[in-house]
C-alpha cells in the first residue's frame, strides 16, 4: 500500500460548513411547533422537600405541561449504574427529578414544557417548593469526619467506594529507605465547558414509530439502548443523533443525564417534539464537574535517587452520586506512576459524597491529579537531596528496552496497566533541548538582576488511550455518487474524525479524503458501539474503520482481477483507479468496480453501461454463496488493552512577586501517540489541552460556599482563559508504535492537559525560590500566589 | 436564561424620558447600552416593569470640548470616546481608563452614562470621574441639576440619581499640565478589576517636585474611593522610589475592600498599594 | 407608546425582514429562531463568550445582549453574510481552514464576525494586536495559537488582495 494521506496535515473536511454557519448543532434543528423546556433546579445544596406546588406554573398561558417526578411514571427511576465496580459498595445515581430530597444546587426538581423557552422559565418562576434545609456536606476531609453529617442517609461515612492497589512490598521499601518524603497535595473542582452547552430535542414519528433524539452526548448508541429500556420501545424504535457538537472535553458522556430522559419521554408521551438547550448557568451549576481530590502521599526512595516506592491515600469528591462509577480515582492510581519505575506502590482511594454537582471524567479524567502528586514527590526529593530535577527522572524512567512493562495494576477497563510501547528518556532529552534546560540557569540569573523572577517547570505522563471494549465501521463504495460512505457511531465533538478517518480509507481505496464522507453519531448507522471517551475514538474506530476499508480493499482486488485475469495481490489503488500493477492500461475507476460488484443488468450514471459490460458471465448465481452484493463492509476493532501514550512538557513562566500575576513565556509540549494520522489534528488536541491544563492551574475553580452554593455561575467567574492568557505551545513529536492495533496509534485527545498543573507548580517554586514557596495546591490566584511569596523566608525583595 | 416580561418605550425625545419616568419611577429601567443591564435581566436579576429604551433619543450622543472642559452625553458609545481625538487631548485619562473597560464589542455598545449611572465596584469610568472632579448633569421633571462626582457615586451599584432622574451630560476637566494614568490588575484580560487606579499629577517643572497628586481606586470599595491620604504623602515631595512606596502603603490603609472568591480584602490592599506605586512611577518618570 | 409586542423591520445580510415580535425577544434568539440564521451561537447569553457576535452597522456586538427590538431599522451580517458567494469563503474563513484555527467550529461564527472589523481597521496588526482583538471571545478547543496565525495569514491575504487600502 503507498501511503499517502496517514501522517499528513489534511485539511479538515468538516471546516467548510462550521465557517459558513452551515453546522447543525443540536439547537440548530427545529422542527415546525417545538416546545421548549426548562428545568426548576434545587436553590439549596441539601435539603427534604416538603411541599411542591405547580398550579400557578400549569395555569401561565403558552404552557404545556409541568412535571413534578408523580408525572413520571415507570420512568421514575434511579439512572443505571453504568461503570460497576465490585469496590463501589455504595454506588447512588439519580433520579430524572427530586422526589423528597435534593443532594446539590442544580438538581432537577420540576421539568416545564412551553411554546418557547421564555415562557417555560416564567412557569419555573411561580412553581413553589418548600425546603427543609439540612446541613451540607461541602468538604471532602469534613465529609469523612467521624461524626459527620450524610449526604446519603444509607451511605455511612459519606464513603462511596474505598479502592486500594498494590504493587511489590511497599512497607518494606519505606523502611529500607535512606529518604522519605511526604507531601499532602490538592486539586479543586474545575470542569470542561465546551462552547456549546448540553442540549436535547425529541421527536416522535408517528408513521414510523420512531422516537428521534438528537442529543449533544459523546455515546449515542449508550443514549439509544437506555432510552429503548427506559420507554418500552424496540431498539429499532428509538433512534439518537449527536449531530455536530461544540466541543465534550467528557462533560457530554452521562447516563443519564436528567434531560436525556425528560425531553424524550415528553416527545413522547406529549406526541409533540421537545427540546430543551442548557443555558450557561445550567451547565455551570448541573452539569458534571471533576477534578477535586486530596491527597497524603509519600516516596522513599535510595540516596542515590533511585525510587523505591510511593504510597499514596486520597479522597476522591464524587459530587451527590456516583454516575459513572469510581472510574476517575482509578484512572488516578493506576496513571500515578507514570513513565516512572516503581517497584513498591500503595494506593488507596475513598470515593466520597459530598453536596454538590456529580463527578464524571473531564479531559484527564484522574490524571493531572495523580500526576501532580507524582511529580510533585519528585521534585520534593530532588530539591530535599540536592539533585538534578531531570536527572532524577531520567534515572527513574522506565528504559526503552523494557517494553511491554507491567506496572502491576489493574486499569479502568479491567486489563493490566501494560505500556506497550514508548520512549521516555528520548521524549524528556527532546522537550530539554527545545526548552534550553541547560543555558536555563543562566537566563534565569540574568532576568533576577533585572529584578524579574522567570522559572522553569518540566512533567512526564503517560495516558492509557484507546480502551476497547470495540467500536465498528461500514464502509460502502457510493459509484454512482462517486464517493466513499462511512458510518461509525461515536460523537465527535471537534476532534476532526470526518478527516482522520477519511484519510486512513483514502490510503486503502487510493482516493482522496475528501471523497469519504463520514457519519458520526448516528445510532441508525451503527448498532453496536460505545462512545467518545478515553482518548479512543482515534485508536478504536480509527482501526475499526482501516480494517473495513481494507476489506473493501480484497473486495475490489478480487472483483478486479477477475475482471483483468490478474492476481488480486497483483492489484493496485492509486488515483481513484484500480488496475494490475505494472499494466495501469488493465485497470478501472474504483467507482466502476463499486458498480461491477453488484450483479444487477442495469444501473445509473454514466460509466454504468461500460462497466456493466466488462462484467463476466459466470456459471451459477450471480451472487455466489458468501459472497454479498456491493464494495462495502462493516468490520470491528477490539482492542486486548489501552495503549499507553505520553508526554513530556516544559515551560517558563514569569511571576511577578509583588501581584501575584503569572506569566507564561514559552511552552513546549513533546508527545507521543505512536503514528500519528493527521499532525495538524494532533497539535491543535495538544494546543486546547494545554490551555485547559493552564486554565485549571491558574484561572478555572468551582467555587462552593460552606452551605454548599456554588459561587462559579457565570463566565464571570469561572473563569476560561482568553487568547491574552494562552500562550503559543511549540508541538514536537516522537513516535513509538503501538504493537495493539493494525495502524500503530494511541489516542491523543486527553494527552496535553495531563501534566499542566505539575510543570506549573514546579515552574511557580522555581520563579520564586528566593522564597522558598511550596505549592501543594492548584489552581492559585494571584492573591494566593502573592500570599505564598509573603510566607516565604525572604521577603526583603517586596515592599508589602 | 432569558429576561423576563416587562413593557418597552422607545422615546426619541428627552422631554419624554423624562416625563415617562416621573410617571414610572422605580418601576422604570433605563435601557442605554445594556451590556450590563441585560445580563441581568437574562440572569432575572431584575424585574423592571418598563424598559425605556434610550437609543433612539436624539441630541443625547454629543461630545463637545469647551474652555477645554470635554462635555460628554451619556448616549455616547464607549467605543466612540476611546477613539475621539478630543477625549484624548482634553481627558486622556479617560482613553486610557476605556481601554480595559470589558472587550471592544461591549464597548461598541456600552455607553459612557450608562456605566456611571450603574456604577459597578470595580467599574473603571467611576474612579475616572472621582479623579477628575467631574460634573455630572442630571435632569428630571423638576429640571436640571448639577452634582460633583464626589457626591455622586453612593456605593455599590448606587448614584444620588433620584429615581426619576436621568443622566444627560458628564463634563470632564484636566488640569492644565497633569499628566494621568490608569492601571489596573483583572484575573482575565478584560475581567472586572481586582483593584485599578487613576493617577493624575503635576510635576513643576523648575523644581521636579509633585505639585498636584490625585489618585481614586476602584474595585476596592463599594465605588470609587479618592485616597487622599495617599494624595498627601507624595504631594509637594520629589517622585522618589521612597515616597511612591510610602504613598502605595497610604493608599492600602485608607480603603476597606472585601472578599470574593477572586480576591481577598488582604490582596485587594496589596494590590492597591503596588499599582499606586507603579501609577505614580509611570507618570513621574516620563 | 409602551407595548410588549412591536413591529420590526430589520437588513440581515442584505435582506429584509418584517416581524411583529416580543420585545423581550434578544436579537440572538431573533436571528436564529425567527429567521433561522442559526450560524449565530449561543454560549453564554451573559456577553462573556462572544459566540452569539455579529456585525451591528459594520460593528462587532453581542447579539445575546440585546434585544431584537433595538436592531429595528439597522443593518446586520452574520456569518452567514461573510462568504462573497455560495461554495466560497472570504479571506479569513479560508485562513481560518488552513491553519486549523477551530476545532469543534461552535465558537468560530463569534470569531469571524470579531475579526473581520478588526481587520478592515487595522490592515497589519501585531501578534498583541490580534491577541487583544480575540480577548473578548473564548473558545475552548484551541488554545488560540492558530487563531492567531489565521489572522495573520488573512491579514496578508487580504493587503495582497487589496493592496492600495
Amino acid at each position: 500500500m503507498t501511503t499517502r494521506w496517514f501522517g499528513e496535515p489534511v485539511r479538515r473536511n468538516e471546516d467548510p460548513r462550521f465557517l459558513t454557519g452551515e453546522g447543525t448543532y443540536v439547537d440548530d434543528i427545529h422542527p415546525p411547533g417545538t416546545l421548549q423546556a426548562a428545568v426548576l433546579r434545587s436553590p439549596i445544596a441539601h435539603a427534604n422537600i416538603t411541599k411542591i406546588d405547580v398550579c400557578a406554573a400549569r395555569a401561565l398561558e403558552g404552557v404545556v405541561a409541568v412535571w413534578t417526578w408523580e408525572d413520571l411514571g415507570d420512568v421514575f427511576r434511579p439512572s443505571p449504574m453504568s461503570v460497576p465496580h465490585e469496590s463501589l459498595t455504595h454506588p447512588k445515581t439519580q433520579y430524572p427529578l427530586a422526589r423528597d430530597k435534593v443532594n446539590y444546587v442544580g438538581e432537577p426538581i420540576a421539568f416545564v414544557v412551553a411554546h418557547d423557552r421564555y415562557i417555560a422559565e416564567d412557569a419555573c418562576d411561580v412553581i413553589e417548593v418548600d425546603f427543609e434545609p439540612l446541613p451540607a456536606v461541602v468538604d471532602l476531609e469534613a465529609a469523612v469526619a467521624p461524626d459527620a453529617i450524610l449526604v446519603h442517609d444509607d451511605v455511612p461515612g459519606n464513603v462511596a467506594a474505598t479502592l486500594t492497589q498494590q504493587v511489590g512490598d511497599p512497607d518494606r521499601a519505606f523502611a529500607e529507605a535512606d529518604h522519605v518524603f511526604t507531601a499532602r497535595l490538592y486539586l479543586e473542582r474545575g470542569a470542561g465547558q465546551p462552547m456549546e452547552t448540553r442540549a436535547v430535542l425529541a421527536q416522535w414519528d408517528e408513521l414510523e414509530h420512531v422516537l428521534t433524539v438528537w442529543d449533544t452526548t459523546q455515546a449515542p448508541l449508550s443514549i439509544r439502548n437506555g432510552l429503548a429500556v427506559l420507554l418500552g420501545l424496540p431498539e429499532n424504535g428509538v433512534r439518537v443523533v449527536a449531530p455536530d457538537v461544540g466541543g465534550g472535553f467528557g462533560t457530554k458522556i452521562m447516563m443519564f443525564y436528567a434531560e436525556e430522559v425528560l425531553v424524550p419521554l415528553a416527545a413522547y408521551k406529549l406526541r409533540r417534539p421537545v427540546k430543551w438547550v442548557e443555558d450557561r448557568r445550567e451547565h455551570l451549576i448541573a452539569s458534571n464537574h471533576e477534578r477535586g481530590q486530596l491527597h497524603e502521599s509519600a516516596i522513599a526512595l535510595r540516596a542515590d535517587g533511585t525510587i523505591l516506592g510511593v504510597r499514596d491515600t486520597f479522597l476522591h469528591d464524587t459530587g451527590a452520586y456516583t454516575p459513572y462509577g469510581i472510574v476517575v480515582p482509578i484512572v488516578t492510581s493506576t496513571q500515578l506512576p507514570g513513565p516512572y519505575r516503581i517497584p513498591n506502590y500503595f494506593s488507596e482511594s475513598r470515593t466520597v459524597y459530598t453536596n454538590k454537582v456529580p463527578v464524571s471524567p473531564y479531559r484527564g479524567a484522574g490524571r493531572p491529579h495523580g500526576v501532580f502528586v507524582m511529580e510533585r514527590l519528585i521534585d520534593l526529593a530532588a530539591r530535599e537531596m540536592g539533585m538534578d530535577r531531570a536527572e532524577i527522572r531520567f534515572k527513574n524512567f522506565i528504559a526503552p528496552d523494557e517494553f511491554p512493562y507491567d506496572v502491576g495494576l489493574t486499569f479502568q477497563d479491567g486489563a493490566p496497566t501494560r505500556y506497550d510501547s514508548g520512549n521516555y528518556q528520548a521524549g524528556l532529552a527532546k522537550v530539554l533541548s527545545h526548552i534550553d534546560y541547560e543555558g536555563f540557569p543562566a537566563y534565569q540569573a540574568r532576568m533576577r538582576d533585572e529584578g524579574r523572577f522567570i522559572g522553569l517547570g518540566m512533567a512526564s505522563y503517560v495516558e492509557g488511550t484507546g480502551i476497547g471494549p470495540y467500536e465498528g465501521a461500514h464502509v460502502r463504495v457510493d459509484g454512482t455518487a462517486q464517493k466513499v460512505v462511512v458510518a461509525t457511531c461515536v460523537g465527535t465533538q471537534g476532534q476532526g474524525h470526518e478527516t482522520s478517518f477519511a484519510q486512513i480509507v483514502a490510503d486503502e481505496l487510493g482516493i482522496r479524503p475528501d471523497q469519504v464522507e463520514i457519519t458520526t453519531g448516528d445510532s441508525r448507522s451503527m448498532n453496536w458501539g460505545s462512545g467518545t471517551y478515553a482518548s479512543r475514538s482515534a485508536v478504536v474506530t480509527g482501526n475499526a474503520v482501516g480494517v473495513s476499508a481494507r476489506a473493501v480493499r480484497a473486495k475490489a482486488a478480487t472483483i478486479a482481477a477477475e475482471l483483468f485475469e490478474a492476481n488480486p495481490a497483483d492489484i493496485e489503488f492509486e488515483n481513484e483507479r484500480v488496475f494490475v500493477n505494472g499494466s495501469p492500461e488493465y485497470g478501472l475507476p474504483l467507482w466502476d468496480v463499486a458498480i461491477v460488484a453488484n450483479p444487477i443488468r442495469y444501473a445509473y450514471g454514466s460509466q454504468a453501461a461500460k462497466a456493466i459490460a466488462m462484467r463476466k458471465q459466470r456459471p451459477g448465481p450471480p451472487l455466489p454463496d458468501g459472497d454479498d452484493p456491493g464494495l462495502e463492509a462493516r468490520k470491528y476493532f477490539s482492542p486486548a488493552q489501552a495503549a499507553f501514550a505520553s508526554g513530556n512538557h516544559a515551560a517558563i513562566v514569569e511571576v511577578d512577586p509583588e501581584t501575584g500575576i503569572v506569566t507564561i513565556l514559552r511552552y513546549v509540549a513533546v508527545h507521543d501517540c505512536g503514528r500519528v494520522i493527521n499532525p495538524m489534528i494532533v497539535e491543535g488536541q495538544v494546543h486546547g489541552g494545554v490551555a485547559q491544563g493552564i486554565g485549571g492551574s491558574f484561572y478555572e475553580r468551582m467555587v462552593y460556599t460552606p452551605e454548599g452554593q456554588p459561587l462559579s455561575t457565570t463566565f464571570m467567574d469561572y473563569l476560561i482563559p482568553t487568547a491574552m492568557e494562552i500562550p503559543s505551545i511549540e508541538v514536537d513529536h516522537i513516535e513509538t508504535p503501538s504493537p495493539l492495533n493494525p495502524l500503530g496509534i494511541k489516542g491523543a485527545g486527553e494527552a496535553g492537559v495531563i501534566p499542566v498543573p505539575a510543570l506549573m507548580a514546579q515552574a511557580l517554586e522555581d520563579a520564586l525560590s528566593p522564597w522558598k514557596v511550596r505549592v501543594t495546591e492548584l489552581p492559585l490566584n494571584p492573591g494566593e500566589i502573592r500570599a505564598l511569596v509573603r510566607a516565604g523566608i525572604d521577603p526583603e525583595h517586596v515592599n508589602a | 436564561m432569558k429576561p423576563p416580561p416587562f413593557k418597552y418605550v422607545r422615546p426619541s425625545d428627552l422631554n419624554e424620558v423624562i416625563s415617562l419616568l416621573s410617571q414610572h419611577g422605580e418601576e422604570a429601567r433605563l435601557l442605554a447600552g445594556g451590556q450590563s443591564l441585560v445580563p441581568m435581566l437574562n440572569f432575572r436579576l431584575l424585574r423592571p416593569s418598563v424598559l425605556i429604551d434610550l437609543n433612539a433619543v436624539t441630541h443625547m450622543d454629543s461630545l463637545a470640548v469647551a474652555d477645554g472642559t470635554l462635555l460628554i452625553g451619556s448616549m455616547v458609545r464607549q467605543r466612540t470616546a476611546e477613539r475621539s481625538p478630543d477625549v484624548l487631548i482634553t481627558a486622556p485619562l479617560v482613553v486610557q481608563a476605556l481601554r480595559h473597560v470589558g472587550h471592544f464589542q461591549i464597548r461598541n455598545r456600552g455607553t459612557m452614562g450608562g456605566s456611571l449611572m450603574h456604577s459597578a465596584p470595580a467599574a473603571e469610568l467611576p474612579g475616572v470621574a472621582l479623579l477628575l472632579e467631574a460634573q455630572m448633569v442630571l435632569r428630571s421633571s423638576r429640571g436640571e441639576r448639577v452634582i460633583q462626582a464626589s457626591d455622586f457615586f453612593c456605593g455599590p451599584f448606587t448614584t444620588a440619581a433620584d429615581p426619576d432622574e436621568i443622566l444627560t451630560e458628564v463634563r470632564f476637566h484636566t488640569p492644565p499640565g497633569a499628566r494621568t494614568t490608569f492601571l489596573e490588575v483583572a484575573r482575565r484580560s478584560g475581567d472586572f478589576a481586582l483593584a485599578g487606579v487613576a493617577a493624575l499629577a503635576r510635576i513643576d517643572p523648575e523644581t521636579r517636585v509633585l505639585k498636584e497628586v490625585r489618585l481614586a481606586a476602584i474595585g476596592v470599595s463599594g465605588g470609587p474611593v479618592r485616597l487622599f491620604q495617599a494624595e498627601a504623602v507624595v504631594t509637594g515631595r520629589y517622585a522618589t522610589p521612597e515616597a511612591l512606596r510610602e504613598s502605595g502603603a497610604a493608599a492600602a490603609d485608607e480603603v476597606t475592600p472585601s472578599t470574593d472568591l477572586h480576591a481577598s480584602e488582604d490582596y485587594r490592599k496589596r494590590l492597591l498599594n503596588v499599582l499606586v506605586a507603579r501609577a505614580l512611577a509611570e507618570i513621574t518618570t516620563l | 407608546m409602551i407595548v410588549t409586542e412591536r413591529a420590526v423591520s430589520v437588513s440581515v445580510n442584505g435582506a429584509t425582514y418584517a416581524r411583529t415580535i416580543p420585545v423581550r425577544l434578544l436579537l440572538s434568539d431573533f436571528i436564529r429562531n425567527e429567521l433561522g440564521l442559526t450560524g449565530t451561537h449561543l454560549g453564554c447569553e451573559h456577553g462573556v463568550c462572544g459566540c452569539c457576535t455579529i456585525l451591528l452597522d459594520g460593528q462587532a456586538v453581542r447579539s445575546c445582549l440585546m434585544f431584537a427590538v433595538q436592531a429595528d431599522g439597522h443593518e446586520l451580517i452574520t456569518v452567514e453574510g461573510l462568504a462573497p458567494a455560495p461554495g466560497q469563503l472570504h479571506p479569513l474563513q479560508e485562513a481560518f481552514r488552513q491553519e486549523h484555527a477551530l476545532q469543534c467550529g461552535y465558537c468560530t461564527p463569534g470569531f469571524l464576525t470579531t475579526l473581520i472589523p478588526f481587520l478592515e481597521s487595522n490592515r497589519d496588526p501585531s501578534e498583541l494586536e490580534i491577541r487583544q482583538a480575540l480577548s473578548g471571545n473564548l473558545c475552548r478547543c484551541t488554545g488560540y495559537q492558530n487563531i492567531v496565525k489565521a489572522v495573520q495569514r488573512a491579514a496578508r491575504e487580504m493587503r495582497t488582495v487589496e493592496p492600495g487600502r
